[in-house]
């Protein structure tokens, strides 16, 4: 009984392989953004925990020295008083341009098991790992590091378990190899504590006891980014949802004739439940397998961008290889499972409940009445009401969240009751029969279409609201970076005589020839890129400082003070007269704070004179020219002839302007591809929607095309009617993605990136926008018009036929 | 009491699990590390001719490989409770010699037992040596890891007194923690000959004197409250180089105080291809030491008790034909299993019989 | 004469090969006259219809109604043959479901640019339905959407009001009331009436009855 009973029920997808089509792409994109952007997570955070789970570094609390390095003595005095805390020293090294982080640790101390990493069974001999002579790294770093021939490097040894980048050894090898003898950046402290310890304050009143992941934790810096991510991925994932209650919906409505027949002929109801139960779950499995290498391959190409914005808005070192985790591919195979279940919820009642005699009145599922339309609309509204609230009350990151998914959802579902109000005053003002049955149609379309409708909302809304955020604060950092790209020309030179001859040609040609450089340095445990800047008129009347100290640049140029960006100002906690140590042997005081906008790092300006006395061996070979504005072209030509500078090596602002608009646009480049994927899953959405109900459609148009209307305008009509329900929706969507850009850019970013920034619109972009939504909307709703076009009459008459 | 295989496993174990903490995969270690054997070369070897000196023999040897401070004690509590302590310093160097600064190779463990009647708490510390960490310092004698000491109290002790003589002695863990005094009441006692001490019938041997003879005094802090306390401890120093023969598989180790005033040091070295390497030290109430081997003396187990997942004997008989000594000792809590990274039983006995008292009881290799 | 239909062929792809459903047929109707084409189901009845009303084309043959030909005409043409001159009614009535029942009574008369609200009025009076033109098809009893339907049909004033089983889905009473409705309307506008049935009892009722059997009248 079950195999002809399966066999009936499958046979409907024989007969609709479209309808299979749709609902396994739809389920398999969604699958597969939700996954993609799981991956990606689950990589990054992979690489967060090696870097600081094996110190304890994420669930453990530290101390830190504000004014410095500990010193091993205090280090003793606390292990004496029975504290149990274990020192980690971290230093960098510059391997061919690139920054190798040094960690080192005691192993002795080390917090075993507080790692949370297998022991595993190896017997290994660890006193050369103790005694220093030998150093974990990751098997890339491990390489990179071996060939640049470092003195005093212990023998490194490949592990897979250390960051990239980083490399593993015991703290005495360390302090050698770094040249910090005796230095400690901070200390772990253990979990388990003895039972009587001396206050820490009388032990070590200068430590700062740093709580369990914040500070220096990766984890935590970029938690809001990654939970940008999810966002977007969960987005994405509701919106392929859309697609597939769509499908399964159309299947089981067009199916329960069969199910009654199946039923009437004694198939028992749990039977019947069982094989579509199991039917669903083999279609979750299948598209969900589709999914997830889908996802793959759209996490492994957005991987490498992804690492670049962590690397670059962070100091997070996350390589850009992706790997297989079966923790991702679990959660996308559940969630596939999951939303097919949810998405058939409905079906799968409305199948339990099927009476087996039922009145033959054949009314289509996608008919919905008017009543369930408007408690839709009073939920949403009270979704929207929750976000109005929340925006006012509610503060925090995940509380921004929660107001995002309750503005978008309220607005998602707030939509078919609208539009059903724009559509019935088009009809009131429609004049003659076919625009008066346009418009009726396009009432009794909106039920079918809503969840494409929806989705699409949701896709133009997120395009609006993310746009807008990036789109603002591109435009803030143009005119900030006007602002500040203050010379005419810049000029990299290959080596110190290439300079010499530079600086005597430009003698009275230029008013001033300034140096570009920069040292990496760390500030606040962080790896801090420290500019060296020329005391010059041009810097102190265009460099914007947000808080300065009295004679500010005075103390600059003298090497008392160093500038840090707001970015570094706003992660550490520094201010204007906090003393830094961004290199061994100089400790500054910090006397300004610039804005640093699209720059997404940590950054800090010391004085050319300084910085020189310090690192005098480092060439410079960037310069800005200060010369007169009329004839840069002139002098650029004349340069290039006498000082032997290739014409490529001189740039003017507005090349270093695009050279920086091109970092800054890099940035957000992962937003912009999870937008237009997203975007491109809505217009799907429709697509599939329109194939679907072409069937549904059939009956309704045959009356109207028997009486008199050409199936080429009818065809016309059903693209200008989906146009106008997208034109509608699109509308809509604005002021939604709007809201989302004032929350992203008042509650999230300020969060995230810790700039609150003026919100400008950008109606171009909106234009562009309905433009594509049009399009989108058009050519999905071409190909099943184009059919209806072409359609032979004997299928309209079919619709006639009385045999039926 | 010997130990220098097991304390070098434990090391070894020990700075492995830290290793492999770290990251050092099985693959990293199969690259053929030196291993903590081969480089142990160049280590100092017991040598029978030599005279012990005080204090600098309190101190540490840092040419030889391993080394201890091993203090047990019996106590009693106002209301009759036993209870037993223990406070051990391990030295283990990585290569020989000392050095200061971050890179010294000596490493330092630290032991604690805490038995009462119904539980058993211990705890472990590690530290290099060279920072100030842990270390064995004279005059005054000091042996520390962390905050865990084992100090002379110098003041009213006469000129001629050991500097062993008056001692403080304290710990903590995150569960309980213990202050004592001990007063010395009678001289050193030298093992084997004058403090050479042989292990096996291969030679194998270290350098091993006791001082036995402490009354104890003070408190311990228990998760129930502070508990005053007075009894007997045994102070066990000892240092060497050589690992035990391959064969041996174990040792049973005990230190008695009679209620005579006499004591009783005898270990038993189980040999997989043979019969056990028993040997002894018969103190009187004086500090007269008399060596003991073979058919002086004899440990038997009388009976078992499951302890973390083993068998373990923790009754014995204990027979010394020539001092009509026939004795029973028993567990005081069978459950007193040092569950660190080399696991082994220590805990304190009741002693029945031909004698009573108290004492201590080591087994390794269950 | 006002239809003439003259040696219709047509016949329609099957698995088997092609079924002939029509095998040269030929007839005439007058204006004002009522025929009922009755005959076995399968027989081409409706076929027949649909070709008449250019619904479908023929393989030969020809159509004339008014003395156009009704076959050979593109889609717009056809459309508007149909919109002009033809009033349909169907077994399943094929109202429009987006409309209620008074715009669908209107909604040909109102396509060809015909449309006359008296004349809507009186339809739906003479029809019963005056108090049911705000409700929906799915809220009509099948008696009533079949007499809107009719409405629809005969509001623009048509030449020739084709009929297949108009009274298929409706019980006997409600069909004895339908058809006396729909043929003395369609008197009064001197439409002719070809419909198609298979109840010889409603056959009898019209002025000519024609029997198909196996594509061919009898």
């Amino acid at each position: 009984m079950t195999a002809p009973a399966l066999g009936a029920i499958l046979s409907h997808w024989r007969r609709a392989p479209g309808q299979l089509a749709a609902l396994v792409l739809g389920l398999a994109l969604a699958t597969a953004l939700w996954s993609a952007v799981q991956a990606i997570n689950s990589e990054a955070r992979a690489n967060y925990a090696r870097a600081a789970g094996m110190l304890g570094g994420s669930q453990l609390a530290s101390l830190t020295a504000p004014t410095g390095p500990i010193s091993t003595e205090t280090f003793v005095r606390l292990r004496r008083a029975g504290w149990l805390v274990s020192p980690v020293l971290e230093g960098d090294l510059r391997v061919d341009g690139r920054r190798i982080t040094v960690t080192g640790v005691d192993f002795l101390t080390l917090p075993s098991g507080g790692a949370g990493l297998q022991t595993g069974s190896g017997e290994g001999d660890p006193a050369p790992l103790l005694r220093g002579a030998v150093a974990l790294a990751a098997p890339g770093t491990a390489e990179a590091v071996r060939g640049a021939g470092i003195t005093g490097l212990p023998r490194l040894v490949p592990s897979q378990t250390v960051a990239p980048g980083t490399l593993l050894m015991d703290i005495g090898a360390a302090h050698e190899l770094l040249g910090r003898p005796g230095e400690i950046t901070r200390l772990t402290v253990l979990a388990d504590q003895p039972v009587r310890r001396a206050p820490l304050e009388e032990l070590a009143p200068n430590l700062r006891r740093v709580a369990p992941g914040a500070g220096m934790d990766p984890v935590q810096l970029t938690r809001s980014f990654h939970l940008n991510l999810a966002a977007f991925g969960l987005l994405s994932f509701a919106v392929g949802l859309f697609i597939v209650y769509g499908t399964i919906g159309l299947a089981f409505e067009q199916r329960r004739p069969l199910f009654r027949t199946l039923r009437a002929l004694g198939l028992p109801l749990r039977s019947l439940l069982t094989l579509v139960l199991a039917e669903l779950l083999a279609l979750a499995l299948l598209a969900g397998g589709i999914g997830l290498v889908l996802g793959y391959l759209v996490a492994a190409a957005l991987l490498p961008d992804v690492a670049a914005t962590l690397r670059g808005l962070y100091g997070a070192e996350v390589s850009g290889q992706l790997t297989f985790r079966p923790g991702w591919a679990a959660a996308g195979m559940g969630m596939a499972v999951g939303g097919t279940l949810v998405a058939a919820a409905q079906a799968l009642w409305r199948t339990a409940r099927l009476p087996v005699l039922a009145a033959a009145h054949p009314r289509a599922w996608a008919l919905g009445t008017v009543r369930r339309l408007w408690s839709q609309g009073a939920a949403g509204g009270a979704l929207l009401a929750t976000a109005a609230a929340l925006s006012v009350a509610g503060s925090g990151l995940i509380t921004g969240f929660v107001l995002l998914g309750a503005l978008l959802l309220g607005a998602a579902l707030l939509l078919p009751p609208v539009l059903s109000l724009l559509v019935a005053v088009g009809r009131r003002a429609a004049r003659g029969p076919v625009g008066q049955w346009f418009w009726a149609d396009a009432q009794q379309q909106i039920p079918g279409l809503s969840m494409a409708l929806m989705a699409l909302l949701l896709a133009l809304a997120a395009n609006v609201g993310v746009g807008t955020m990036v789109a603002s604060f591109r435009v803030t950092f143009l005119g900030w970076l006007d602002q500040r790209l203050a010379a005419e020309l810049y000029v990299t030179v290959q080596d110190a005589a290439q300079a010499d001859r530079l600086r005597r040609f430009l003698d009275g040609r230029a008013r001033a020839v300034l140096p570009i450089w920069e040292v990496e340095g760390r500030i606040a445990g962080r790896p801090v890129a420290v500019n060296g800047m020329a005391d010059d008129r041009t810097f102190r009347e265009n460099w914007p400082l947000l808080d300065a100290a009295p004679g500010a640049w005075d103390r600059l140029a003298d090497g008392t003070g160093i500038l840090i960006n707001e970015q570094l100002h706003y992660r550490s906690g520094l201010g204007v007269g906090d003393r830094v140590a961004p290199f061994d042997g100089w400790r500054p005081e910090i006397v300004g704070i610039y804005s640093d906008y699209g720059n997404p790092r940590g950054e800090a300006i010391a004085g050319n004179a300084k910085l020189t006395a310090l690192f005098p061996a480092v060439e410079k070979t960037r310069f800005a020219l200060r010369v007169p504005q009329r004839d840069t072209d002139g002098l650029r030509r004349a340069l290039t002839e006498a000082t032997g500078v290739p014409a490529a090596a001189v740039t003017d602002r507005a090349a270093v302007k695009a050279a920086s608009v091109r970092v800054f646009d890099r940035t957000f480049a992962v937003t912009g591809a999870l937008n237009i994927l997203t975007l491109g899953v809505a217009a799907l959405a429709i697509l599939i929607a329109h194939a679907t109900l072409a069937a549904l459609r059939l009956p309704q148009l045959a009356p109207v095309w028997a009486l008199g209307l050409t199936r080429r305008r009818l065809a016309r009509l059903e693209v200008a009617r989906t146009v106008a329900l997208a034109a509608f929706t699109a509308v809509l969507a604005l002021p939604v993605g709007l809201l989302l850009a004032w929350a992203l850019l008042a509650v999230v970013n300020v969060q995230a990136f810790g700039w609150r920034l003026p919100m400008q619109v950008f109606p171009l972009d909106w234009l562009r926008l309905l433009g594509l939504a049009f399009m989108a909307a058009a050519l999905a709703a071409a190909g099943p018009a184009r059919r209806l076009a072409r359609m032979t009459p004997a299928r309209f008459l079919e619709v006639f036929a009385n045999e039926r | 009491m010997n130990a220098e295989r097991w304390i070098l496993r434990a090391v070894r174990r020990a700075l492995t699990v830290c290793a492999l903490v770290a990251g050092l995969a099985a693959g990293a270690a199969a690259q053929g590390f030196a291993g903590l054997g081969t480089e142990a070369e160049g280590f100092a070897l017991p040598d029978p001719d030599r005279t012990l000196e005080f204090p600098r023999d309190h101190g540490a040897h840092p040419a030889f490989r391993i080394e201890w401070w091993y203090l047990t004690a019996n106590l009693e509590g106002a209301d009759g409770r036993q209870y037993g302590v223990q406070w051990t310093l391990f030295r283990s160097a990585l290569a020989p010699g000392a050095k200061e600064g971050w890179t010294s190779p000596q490493v330092w463990i630290g032991h604690v037992g805490l038995t009462t009647p119904d539980a058993h708490f211990h705890g472990e510390r590690m530290a290099r040596g060279g920072i100030g960490q842990a270390g064995v310092a004279l005059d005054p004698f000091r042996a520390w890891i962390d905050e865990w000491e084992m100090t002379a109290e110098g003041q009213g002790a006469p000129p001629e007194a050991d500097a062993l003589d008056r001692l403080r002695l304290s710990a903590t863990t995150p569960r309980i923690g213990y202050d004592l005094t001990l007063r010395a009441e009678g001289p050193l006692v030298f093992h084997g000959r004058d403090g050479y001490s042989v292990k096996s019938e291969d030679g194998q041997a270290s350098h091993y004197y006791s001082q036995p003879f402490y009354r104890a005094e003070g408190t311990l802090a228990l998760p129930g409250g502070d508990v005053g306390v007075t009894g007997r401890a045994w102070l066990d120093r000892e240092w060497s180089s050589q690992p035990l023969s391959e064969s041996q598989s174990g040792w049973d180790w005990i230190s008695l105080h009679l209620e005579d005033g006499a004591k009783l040091m005898a270990f038993r070295l189980r040999d997989r291809d043979g019969p056990p390497f028993l040997s002894g030290t018969w103190i009187a109430p004086d500090g007269t030491a008399t060596p003991m081997h073979g058919p002086d003396i004899a440990m038997t187990p009388r009976g078992t008790a499951r302890v973390a997942g083993r068998t373990v004997p923790v009754a014995w008989r204990v027979e010394a034909p020539a001092r009509d000594l026939d004795v029973t000792l028993r567990a005081r809590n069978p459950d007193a299993w040092m569950d660190l990274n080399f696991a082994y039983w220590e805990g304190p006995v009741a002693v029945s019989g031909t004698h009573t008292g108290a004492g201590y009881l080591e087994m390794t290799g269950y | 004469m006002f239809l003439d239909v003259s040696d219709l062929c047509k016949s329609f792809p099957t698995a088997t090969g092609r079924l002939d459903v029509l095998r040269g047929v030929s007839f005439g109707l007058q204006r004002g006259e009522a025929l009922a084409l009755t005959g076995e189901s399968g027989s081409g009845k409706s076929t027949l219809m649909h070709l008449v009303g250019a619904l479908d084309t023929p393989d030969s043959g020809h159509i004339r109604l008014d003395g156009q030909p009704v076959p050979g005409r593109d889609d717009r043409a056809a459309a508007a043959l149909r919109r002009d001159r033809i009033g349909l009614v169907f077994q399943q009535f094929n109202l429009i479901p987006s409309l209620d029942a008074g715009a669908n009574l209107a909604f040909q008369a109102r396509l060809a640019g015909r449309h006359q609200a008296g004349r809507c009025a009186e339809l739906a009076q003479a029809l019963g339905l005056s108090d049911c033109l705000e409700r929906y098809p799915e809220q009509l009893s099948g008696g009533q959407q079949q007499r809107v339907a009719i409405g629809r049909a005969l509001a623009a004033g048509p030449d020739l009001l084709l009929a297949d089983e108009p009274t298929g889905n409706l019980d006997e009473d409600s069909s004895e009331t339908v058809l006396d409705l729909m043929l003395a309307l369609a008197r009064d506008t001197g439409a002719a009436v070809m419909m198609v049935t298979h109840s010889g009892r409603l056959a009898a009722r019209l002025d000519r009855r024609l029997h198909l059997s196996h594509g061919k009248l009898a």
